[in-house]
């Protein structure tokens, strides 16, 4: 990869827009610490989410240990198992992924891919990093509290959540609620900063029909978690009360050691009804800022426009809107009215027809595209793979006759860990990769990064694809143990060792992946300020990494969309957003068509 | 199905989100590059918010939105929670209730009194619109407070009903956002006494006069819906 990116675009006069006031520290704590630069407070987003990501590996390797080697280690116990499943879903889907997505890439990209000096309001986005840090910091400190973590599975579930017996009853579930509240008081504060970002600061001409697909993926993503996460936080303070104050919002009339609880008459199905509320959104949160990204890395490293923009736009918004009447199909086995459960499978299968014209469009953009197997378009298609392969076993699940069966097996495990889990990673992968350049202004290093996808990809399918075939055969998720069960056979114990091996295996290349990252830190080549000619406003900033407010003195003015690469009659391989009509040098070797 | 309350806040939002880019995105044509003089590249057309739409205003829709899902919800299960369980005992509403509606009223209009002083650069009017709008809303709480203690002393504790129970929840939700309004309408007053022109706080008053509006109508919502149930 060459230095290609030095081309001369004229900047245009400055935009009619009033350049916003940015507050300039000198100190150090001022500029890296209590910073209001959203790619200062991107890289805390990120930095923050990875480590507490990692917390959640280890315990996922806790777990497999545990599965693929019972009776081995001394440390996993029945009660502290069902903890490292809570925490691990737990921390993985809001704190890690969500975070990641919304807080490290909104916060970074946002600004710079619409042509804005900073985020909307940056003092509010500074206070909603602190918010995340206190929330993550809360969590990890129900680790430490007696009786450690809650046990009660990502979902929560009252009465379980609540009751005795459940590992963490004492403090930890208290320090769940009490966490999950300030992640959604510090995420509400930064999304309202992406989302009029979006809708107020783009710069001159980039008009929203000419919005990277990333900024889309990601505003369509906060919108929804806007609008979804006060369901969550309405679930956890009508348990807090039913605890704390003795309601009975979702407590039912129970018996516990021959005595009465004191409750009576409430309905845990109308928590199911508000976490799922919120619970299938959040699915769609971590994946349409993946659907996004991967649309741009696609076409980048293609060299060819994204397929079908406006459709692609579209979906996302159609998947964003379809993905709020879809959650019952989460409590099929809860019980419910037939015609309910026929009216939410219909739901659930039509996003099937955005989510298949998303993933056709990314393979017609491949299709005699000019491709570069970089690393970042290695782990793209890998997504596509992965994300196909899952999003097929969520057509079984769709459906309640086949998921009736399956449900609370290793196939659902299986298949929301390809389609959420995995895929999504890859894409974090795959931004990381493409994106370094601008953000360190130094290229992480290719062979390791082909090492580091290749086992992941690979080493993900061997963890995760057994498991469809573990759920036929009825294995039940979220087990400490088996023990003398007639219906699973010995070959399934087997099956187990091997997917443990798989995810040490895979978790351990994953160092390979952060060697790489603080290597290339001080000694990667250098980047230059646009590595992979791509086209997007943040590859066109006057400086590498860009400065706090993003552009040098004038904003850039956009001319086009995002996705001119090979465009006909052009001599240019790539015409950047920013780069005027009369810029462009026409190709005389090639007939004219018109632009 | 009580969901439905939930379902048409947000098939109302997404419509009006949806129309607006629908109105335009299929009259553009994406892949066109435009010229300097064009009306896109001027930042005009395709899309661009109206100039009345600034920032602040935008970013207070927002938060409203989400707000209004989180009682939209509230109402949900609310709804919810009375059809499936068989221990419903209506609670007679207290009648100070009444009285703090008054109240709220008559602290939205004295907000929107502030505005229209803030917008005329009339620093005494503004601070009395300010006085008055922030004092009944003090007033309001109280009298909400009063009301929790009246229905306590009838013996409707919290615990013994549901319908206690989401009367306390779904008045301390809505006490709370008033308690965050009045949060900034602090910062407002101290921004006044440390001299600020009305002409600089116009925005801020507007934001507030707009917040105080909102829940006037959030709880005009749910004082009837207390009352019918």
């Amino acid at each position: 990869m060459a230095d290609h990116g030095q081309h001369s675009v004229p900047h245009a006069p400055a935009g009619e827009f009033d350049d916003m006031e940015l507050v300039h520290p000198k100190t150090f704590l001022g500029k890296y610490v209590w910073s209001q630069d959203a790619k200062v407070i991107a890289i805390q987003y990120g930095v923050t989410a990875i480590a507490i990501g990692l917390v959640a590996l280890v315990l996922s390797i806790l777990m497999r240990l545990q599965l693929g080697f019972p009776n081995t280690f001394a440390l996993i116990d029945p009660a502290s198992y069902l903890q490292y499943v809570t925490m691990h879903g737990m921390i993985m889907v809001v704190y890690l992924l969500t975070a990641l997505f919304l807080g490290a890439f909104g916060n970074y990209l946002i600004p710079l891919m619409c042509g804005a000096r900073d985020m909307a309001f940056p003092y509010l986005n500074m206070l909603s990093y602190w918010f995340y840090l206190a929330a993550v910091l809360i969590l990890m400190a129900s680790f430490f509290v007696p009786g450690g973590a809650t046990g009660a599975g990502w979902t929560l579930y009252p009465p379980q959540a609540i009751s005795p017996g459940t590992p963490g009853i004492d403090g930890g579930i208290l320090l769940m609620f009490a966490s999950l509240s300030v992640f959604i008081a510090g995420f509400t504060m930064g999304g309202l900063n992406y989302v009029v970002t979006v809708l107020q600061a783009r710069t001159r001409g980039m008009t929203l029909m000419r919005l990277p697909l990333t900024i889309w993926g990601i505003f369509m993503a906060t919108v929804m978690a806007l609008l979804a996460f006060p369901a969550l936080l309405v679930a956890i303070l009508m348990m807090l009360c039913d605890m704390l104050l003795g309601t009975s919002f979702f407590m039912p009339e129970m018996l516990n050691l021959g005595e009465q609880s004191g409750h009576e008459g409430g309905s845990p199905l109308l928590y199911q009804h508000l976490f799922w509320f919120f619970g299938h959104p959040e699915v769609y949160i971590v994946a349409l800022p993946a659907f996004g990204i991967v649309s741009d890395i696609l076409a980048t490293h293609a060299r060819k426009n994204i397929f079908g923009y406006r459709m692609m736009v579209w979906a996302i918004i159609i998947i964003g809107v379809l993905s709020f009447v879809v959650w019952a199909h989460h409590m099929f086995v809860s019980g419910m009215n037939p015609y309910f459960g026929f009216l939410f499978a219909t739901t659930t299968l039509i996003i099937a027809v955005p989510t298949a014209i998303k993933v056709y469009n990314w393979v017609l953009t491949l299709w005699r595209g000019n491709i570069r197997m970089t690393v970042p378009m290695l782990f793209a298609i890998g997504f596509i793979f992965t994300f196909v392969n899952g999003g097929l076993s969520g057509l079984f699940l769709g459906n309640v006759t086949v998921d009736v069966p399956l449900a609370d097996t290793y196939f659902v495990v299986g298949h929301f860990h390809m389609v959420m889990a995995v895929a999504p990673v890859l894409v974090v992968f795959g931004a990381i990769y493409h994106w370094y350049p601008k953000i360190t202004g130094r290229m992480m290093d290719d062979t390791l990064g082909k090492v580091h996808f290749w086992v992941t990809f690979l080493g993900t399918y061997a963890i995760f694809y057994p498991m469809h075939f573990m759920g036929f055969a009825g294995v039940p998720r979220r087990y400490y143990g088996y023990g003398e069960t007639a219906y699973i056979p010995d070959s399934i114990q087997t099956l187990n060792a091997f997917m443990s091996v798989a995810a040490i295996i895979v978790a351990l290349v994953q160092l390979v992946f952060f060697y790489n990252l603080v290597r290339s830190y001080f000694h990667g080549r250098q980047a230059g300020p646009n590595p992979w000619q791509a086209t997007t406003l943040e590859w066109q900033t006057e400086h590498t990494p860009p400065r706090h407010g993003n552009f040098g003195a004038e904003l850039p003015v956009v001319y086009r969309w995002a996705y001119d690469y090979s465009v006909p009659g052009a001599k240019q391989d790539f015409l950047p957003q920013n780069m005027p009509p009369e810029a462009v040098e026409a190709d005389d070797a090639a007939p004219r068509r018109s632009p | 199905m009580s969901m439905t309350v939930s379902l048409v806040f947000l098939a109302v939002l997404m419509a009006v989100f949806g129309g607006w880019l629908f109105s335009y995105s299929f009259r553009v044509r994406p892949w066109e590059a435009q010229a300097a003089g064009s009306r896109q590249v001027q930042g005009l057309g395709g899309g661009q918010v109206p100039p009345a739409a600034t920032a602040p205003r935008v970013g207070l829709a927002v938060f409203l939105a989400v707000v209004t899902s989180l009682f939209a919800l509230t109402i949900s299960a609310y709804l919810m929670r009375q059809e499936m369980a068989h221990d419903w005992h209506p609670l007679a509403v207290p009648g100070v209730l009444w009285w703090n509606t008054v109240c709220l009223v008559l602290g939205s209009v004295a907000l929107q009194l502030a505005w229209r002083a803030a917008r005329h650069e009339q620093p005494t009017w503004l601070l009395r619109g300010l006085l008055a709008g922030g004092g009944l809303t003090i007033a309001f709480i109280l009298g909400q407070a009063l009301a929790w203690r009246q229905l306590q002393a009838a013996g409707h504790y919290l615990a013994a009903n549901p319908a206690n129970a989401f009367f306390f929840l779904l008045t301390a939700l809505h006490a709370a956002h008033l308690l965050g309004g009045l949060f900034v309408w602090s910062r407002c007053l101290f921004r006044l006494q440390q001299g600020a022109t009305p002409g600089a706080m116009r925005q801020s008053v507007e934001l507030c006069a707009l917040y105080w509006h909102f829940l006037l109508l959030v709880w005009a919502i749910l004082f009837v819906l207390l009352l019918r149930t």
